[in-house]
């Protein structure tokens, strides 16, 4: 019976043992050194609020891994010889230990790498102090949770998700919490001007010390190792007894790096070979079925780095639903049905503090020169709606939402058939996805959109769940 | 600050309420035997309790004991001589307890209760309000370091002292005598007269409900489904439960809880009510038929429009206590797939016995035959129903175990009601939770909150929508979901997705 071996039960590599389950009988190990069973990563900032506990975060009761003949293996894989197709095990559950001797090995037919990221160290000085840490994995949150009661003032180093995520968690325990921030608003490297103020606004209202334009320098400890006070490249020092790196991942693949890799190429795409031969860039390099140049090793997730990336698409995606779409793909290619990965219009969601956000088709940070835009913000400064549209044929091209849920379904057709941005405000309400009795703004954002150009459209649908909508599609 | 005082305040008013139960003295005269005694009984009564006559006890307690064991031995020989008209029920030994008290809180009610109910509200209030002034949107910081929400020594406590409570109001309740005496300020105010048992829980049931209906409103201010749906529960319950049946005794009409209606209210087909209904004139047969309309017409119609929350999260009052007074506990109902079949067969065995126990009743009132299929006794299955089901299950397990289970034990694992409605629900209904493509990150939020137990995240991570019998629709999964992937609606019956997609949305592979 071939074996089929998983490194990394995140989602993307659970994803392809559940879904290679559903079209095969092989045999599936999934092996993680980080935790026994699957969890959703996103929700470990909720155990640490106190809103759930950690077995919650477990989409799936730990009875369904027998019932589905998917093992489990609890250790780190220290190394993998991809000719004799074994994997071998670290001796020492220990993840910073490089020279752990070997604990046992694994033979696999077919291999699927889900190593998923690390968070980024710019070689700060001090970067390696007690209390310096990202927030990315298990045992990130085991190690917050312990130094937890010596902190009084946090500082948080780089202003992403993770970073409003962290300062979040940390003021929900009483900390006063300082955010640096490279940019000279939050997130603008994504979001575009007004939607990066609203953000700013609300963090600010949420009693955290956003500083923009300010950069870390040092982190200074004392003298038993522990961080006592950060440094800016402006001379200011910060007291704090614990600082959170947020400043982005990358790829999990220090496994398969060799010392001296070997730089093949100029141009484009540069790339060095790991372990084995196997093809590294920033992360494993894949093509269009998610296949590596060594065959029958497949990577997926956070550390795969595609080739040639789909049209608006990275090459390095990392987030939680691509993840997914690339274990369902691998998994058909896997099971003898060849696939390509092909992730549709681009979406993603987030929560920051009580602000919802959500984003569909493509809303840069920085308008294309042939790319019209259409903002409406409500008065509370909460709530804003943009659309981005094609200049010449009107279509819609991305949508962000703040403080409006809206119906993933219809922007994905929406955007995928062109439909035209009086077409999409006119029937507006049909994307409405808050709860029952939230007053909706339809109207208001239609008629800024009339003053704006001059027109005079009319909402011409009602909030409600349109069933027969994909019926002229299909 | 000012939570801390109300705290303070709300504990000190709860410990005086608790405190109260030991207070008064006690002396038995002939008059209040005379009064509370048949004529053939009385006599009896005068011998077995001829020693506590005109004795001064200034301990309730002991003077209980001793009157309920005095009136169980005259039990005793009335159920040997089968005399059933002579037997004494508790009710009369609560009568008895209160007309023997003096003291203080016989002689200040008023204050007393002041000093009880309107301080531990006051107290409620200034812990409740506050947090009023903190933004808006789910705030379920700490639960899980909170020791009564994680079934720690603190909610160990609550639920004792929940279930002590239960097992006195239903079983011993002239043991709380004096807290039937606080509340009869309330129930002269009311009615006229002074307060029952039922009277007293029916007040603190209301209060428990209005208060921490103004907490849960202020909890979940962002969204007005959750402000409209608790709005309606302290109205049912304040005005339908509580209030319209007192002002019906009053105008001498035969009185109800318009909103109760079978299986739930498990005793409408009880030949005493029939009775008393049908003797009520025409307001009594509107009772009637109002009563029956509501299961036979109304469940079908509303649970296929909007689903089984019109009533179990916007109507019910066991639904009201639950979503008020139990919210603090939701998170700790179970949600592994061994308790949702425990609850299947459970809730459709209380179903099953509810219908077979008021056939007999029936068959009983209309035949006149005692036992039903020749071997039954409907008397025992009454009897049985009523112990098991009314009282332990609804009652001390029910609002008992919401700091161990969760606030909707009841609705959940016993409620016929919520049975029958669930079957309409699931198989004949626009109502469903919609999950949106493939936004879900599966964080758990949904699961975790979930009062029902339903392990929302299961459907919502797969695309399904979710459709089962046992949800109440409180709507809390959608409002402590981060990424706006779940919302309650009503459209065809048809639309629902039932079955899982291959892949989400957003995966352009073949499908």
């Amino acid at each position: 019976m071939e074996h089929v071996v998983i490194i990394g039960n995140g989602i993307s590599g659970i994803t392809a043992a559940r879904h290679i389950r559903k079209q095969s009988d092989c045999k599936i190990t999934v092996i993680s050194g980080e935790t026994d069973h699957f969890f959703s990563r996103t929700a470990l900032m909720y155990v640490y609020m106190g809103h759930m506990k950690f077995e919650h975060t477990k989409p799936y009761e730990d009875c369904f891994w027998e019932k589905n003949r998917i093992e489990l293996k609890r250790a780190w894989v220290k190394t993998v010889d991809f000719e004799e197709k074994k994997l071998y095990f670290r001796l020492l559950n220990d993840d910073d230990d490089k020279e752990a001797k070997i604990g046992g090995a694994i033979s696999y037919d077919k291999l699927i790498l889900a190593l998923g990221s690390t968070p980024n160290k710019f070689g700060w000085k001090g970067q390696n102090l007690k209390g310096v840490q990202g927030l990315y994995s298990y045992q990130d949150l085991e190690s917050l949770e312990e130094i937890t009661p010596t902190i009084k003032r946090a500082v948080i180093v780089g202003g992403g998700l993770i970073g409003v995520e962290l300062a979040e968690m940390l003021h929900s325990r009483g900390i006063e919490v300082t955010f640096l921030v490279r940019e000279s608003s939050f997130w603008n490297a994504v979001m575009p001007p007004e939607e990066s103020a609203l953000i700013s606004r609300h963090i600010k209202d949420n009693h955290i010390n956003l500083k923009f334009s300010s950069e870390l320098d040092e982190i200074i400890g004392d003298k038993n190792g522990q961080v006592k006070a950060i440094r800016t490249k402006s001379g200011e020092e910060i007291e704090c007894q614990f600082v959170g790196l947020t400043v982005g991942v990358s790829p999990n693949i220090g496994l398969l790096k060799v010392p001296q890799g070997n730089m093949i190429g100029r141009e484009k795409p540069a790339f060095v070979l790991g372990v084995g031969g196997i093809k590294l860039n920033r992360g494993i390099l894949v093509n269009e079925y998610l296949e590596t140049n060594i065959a029958d090793v497949y990577a997926i997730g956070d550390c795969a780095e595609h080739e040639t990336p789909q049209k608006d698409r990275k090459s390095i995606e990392q987030i939680w639903y691509t993840g997914r779409i690339m274990g369902e793909t691998v998994a058909r290619t896997l099971c003898g049905k060849p696939t390509k990965y092909q992730p549709g219009i681009f979406f993603n969601s987030a929560k920051f503090f009580d602000i919802e956000y959500q984003t569909y088709g493509q809303v840069p940070a920085e308008l294309p020169a042939d790319t019209k835009t259409f903002y409406w913000e409500h008065t509370s400064g909460r709530i804003c709606v943009r659309i981005n549209y094609q200049a010449g044929s009107k279509s819609v091209t991305g949508v962000n939402t703040f403080g409006i849920r809206m119906r993933h379904e219809i922007w994905d057709e929406w955007i995928s058939s062109g439909k035209s941005i009086e077409y999409v405000l006119e029937n507006l309400p049909k994307a409405n996805f808050d709860p029952e009795f939230f007053k909706q703004y339809e109207k208001e954002i239609l008629e800024k959109y009339n003053i704006e150009t001059g027109s005079n459209l009319q909402l011409k649908s009602k909030k409600g769940l349109f069933s027969k909508l994909l019926s002229a599609k299909s | 600050m000012l939570q801390k005082l109300g705290l303070f305040i709300f504990l000190a008013a709860f410990g005086l309420f608790v405190g109260t139960l030991g207070m008064n003295n006690y002396t038995l005269t002939s008059e209040i035997l005379e009064k509370n005694f048949k004529e053939d009984a009385l006599l009896d009564a005068k011998i077995e309790l001829a020693a506590m006559v005109d004795q001064s006890y200034s301990n309730s307690y002991t003077f209980t004991v001793e009157l309920t064991e005095g009136i169980n031995q005259l039990n005793k020989v009335y159920i040997a001589q089968q005399a059933w008209d002579k037997k004494i029920y508790e009710d009369t030994i609560l009568t008895i307890v209160k007309s023997s008290a003096n003291g203080y809180l016989a002689d200040n009610k008023g204050i007393m209760f002041l000093l009880t109910f309107g301080l531990a509200i006051l107290g409620a209030l200034l812990f409740i309000l506050p947090e009023a002034q903190r933004p808006a949107g789910i705030k379920n910081n700490g639960i899980y370091f909170n020791p009564a929400m994680t079934r720690k020594w603190l909610g160990m406590g609550i639920g004792t002292f929940l279930i002590v409570f239960y097992i006195a109001l239903y079983f011993k309740p002239q043991y709380i005598a004096n807290w039937t005496m606080l509340v009869d300020p309330v129930s002269k105010l009311i009615n006229g007269g002074e307060a029952s048992r039922w009277f007293m829980y029916g007040f603190l049931y209301t209060i428990s409900v209005l208060v921490m209906g103004i907490r849960y409103i202020i909890k979940y201010r962002h969204s007005k489904y959750q402000i409209f749906r608790t709005l309606s529960i302290m109205f049912f319950q304040t005005c339908i439960a509580f209030i319209l049946p007192e002002i019906m005794s009053n105008l001498n009409l035969p009185s109800a809880d318009l909103k109760n209606m079978w299986p739930l209210d498990y005793s409408f087909f009880f030949n005493y009510r029939i009775d008393k209904l049908i003797a009520g004139g025409t307001f009594g047969i509107f009772l009637l038929v109002w009563g029956i309309a509501l299961f036979v017409v109304g469940v079908p119609v509303m649970v296929y429009f909007f689903g089984k929350r019109w009533y179990c999260s916007w109507v019910c009052g066991c639904g009201g206590l639950a979503e008020t007074l139990g919210d603090p506990f939701r998170q700790l109902s179970d949600k592994s797939l061994k308790a949702w079949k425990i609850e299947r067969y459970l809730i459709h065995g209380v179903l099953a016995f509810a219908i077979i126990m008021t056939i007999g009743v029936l068959y009983t009132y209309f035949t006149g035959s005692y036992n039903i299929l020749g071997f039954i006794p409907t008397e025992s299955l009454k009897s049985s129903y009523g112990f098991l089901i009314g009282s332990i299950f609804s009652g001390v397990v029910g609002t008992g175990f919401y700091p161990l289970m969760g606030n909707r034990v009841w609705c959940r694992f016993g409620c016929p009601l919520a049975a029958y409605l669930g079957i309409i629900q699931r198989f004949k209904s626009k109502f469903r939770i919609t999950t949106n493509g493939g936004q879900c990150i599966s964080c758990g939020n949904c699961s975790t909150h979930c009062e029902m137990g339903i392990d929302v995240r299961a459907y919502a991570q797969k695309g399904q929508d979710i459709v089962r019998s046992s949800c109440v629709g409180c709507g809390v999964c959608s409002a402590v979901c981060p990424r706006g992937v779940l919302n309650l609606e009503n459209a065809e019956t048809g639309s629902r997705v039932m079955i899982a997609p291959d892949v989400l949305l957003g995966n352009l592979m073949e499908k």
